[in-house]
């Protein structure tokens, strides 16, 4: 699978939440909430990203972590919101 | 200071719906003896408590005149220009009950002093263009409701209530969030200097009035609620401290009351604004998490899924988490190599 999807969510990470100049070394697997990486503001800053980068409507019922927690599950999301699943 | 985690090799203790009930006598007595063995190792000669009408402050202002009789106490109301007036209703009640003179500090004019209102109201209009507080209209933020059913995260909404009644809600950006909550956190900020000019004024210490839920998921401001000289009630669940408080004689009107924050001009509850769940579901549930129940027998015992406990239990988790350097002392280093040489 491309990572075009996948590679600005973890720019995104990497500079805007970690301010991290080496990019984000976690797995796209990897926990987001639980390792610490981000907390409930970076979780509104991803879904505002995700809305804007992506042109999709995240709705309230839909912040959940099996949608937000890795950078995997986010690509998922997108994909899905966007049917390129 | 770190929450003290139970150790994953401690077997799980019997769990019921009686698991949190205290002997309030003894539980009372020995928070007296902590309260007055602490405020005279630190050299102070009386306990200032901020009195707001809840519960929580109603039973730390019963404690500390058990501890120094009601000479050695100050009361302190602090309301501002959005708190419901009943408030020091209740306060003045509870002053009286255990003989204590409260003093009346409105926070208003030092609230604008730090332009408290117009930079909370300035980041709602951003949502809500039609915001006017002069006209009536009311706000507050709040969490979804639906932790048990659909384990959301912890994303505000703002809500606003029209002069004539009507609410409407939207999704919260982040730059409005961080405004409207540090624009309102000038609030408790202002009551701890308040606190600490009377506790100074007479080498008094300031009870803090935090139960456990507050303190440990981080539902205090750093240095406002949450600056004082001593945890009095930071050890116990929202529901032992009605227990204790009912022992004591705090005024029922006080016992009886949905605990608020009192925070915004629309009025709402701490389960809306914060904890997402009852206290009577939240204490027990996070007390079974504490004591390793498993999720199976957590959920017979509440009458939910183990679904359903995954949930609170994440959310307990995430919420302390996220919020640990609220707890801790500003970190330091040591003294740098080659001191003394």
């Amino acid at each position: 699978m491309n990572q075009e999807i996948e590679a600005p969510i973890r720019n995104f990470i990497a500079t805007n939440l970690l301010y991290s100049k080496e990019g984000l070394t976690h797995p796209d697997d990897a926990s987001l909430l639980h390792e610490g990486i981000i907390d409930s503001l970076g979780v509104v800053e991803l879904v505002e990203f995700l809305q804007s980068k992506f042109n999709v409507k995240v709705e309230q019922n839909e912040v959940r972590p099996d949608n937000f927690d890795s950078v995997a599950k986010m690509a998922a999301f997108v994909r899905r919101k966007t049917g390129a699943a | 200071m770190q929450i003290e985690q139970i150790s994953p090799k401690q077997p799980s203790m019997r769990f019921s719906k009686e698991s949190l009930n205290l002997d309030p006598a003894r539980e009372s007595e020995r928070i007296t003896l902590f309260i007055q063995k602490t405020v005279r190792q630190n050299m102070r000669r009386g306990a200032v408590v901020g009195i707001s009408g809840g519960i929580d402050s109603a039973v730390v202002l019963a404690l500390s005149v058990k501890a120094f009789g009601p000479e050695r106490v100050v009361a302190v109301m602090m309301p501002d220009k959005d708190s419901d007036r009943i408030s020091e209703t209740y306060a003045r009640e509870l002053a009286a009950k255990f003989g204590v003179d409260p003093i009346l500090e409105d926070i208003t004019a030092a609230l604008q002093g730090f332009d408290c209102y117009h930079r909370r109201d300035d980041a709602i209009r951003r949502v809500f263009p039609e915001f006017d507080a002069a006209k009536g209209y009311k706000a507050k933020i709040v969490l979804p409701s639906d932790l048990l059913e659909s384990n959301t995260l912890n994303v505000f909404s703002v809500t606003i209530v029209r002069p004539d009644g009507k609410q409407e809600t939207k999704p919260l950006p982040s730059r409005d969030m961080l405004q409207i909550i540090a624009a309102s956190n000038l609030k408790q900020r202002s009551r701890m200097s308040t606190l600490y000019y009377h506790a100074e004024a007479r080498q008094f210490a300031v009870m803090g009035s935090a139960n456990k839920n507050e303190h440990d998921e981080g539902f205090f401001v750093k240095y406002g609620d949450g600056g004082v000289d001593l945890q009095v009630i930071a050890h116990l669940f929202k529901t032992q401290v009605y227990q204790l408080a009912k022992y004591l004689g705090v005024p029922e009107s006080i016992q009886k009351r949905t605990p608020t924050t009192d925070t915004y001009s629309a009025p709402q509850d701490q389960q809306e604004f914060f904890y997402r769940l009852p206290f009577h579901v939240l204490d027990l549930l996070w007390y079974a998490k504490e004591h390793n129940v498993p999720k199976v027998e957590a959920a017979k015992v509440m009458g939910l899924t183990e679904a359903q406990v995954s949930h609170a239990f994440d959310d307990i988790d995430r919420k302390i988490r996220t919020t640990e350097f609220l707890r801790l002392l500003p970190p330091m280093l040591g003294a740098p190599e080659g001191n003394g040489q």
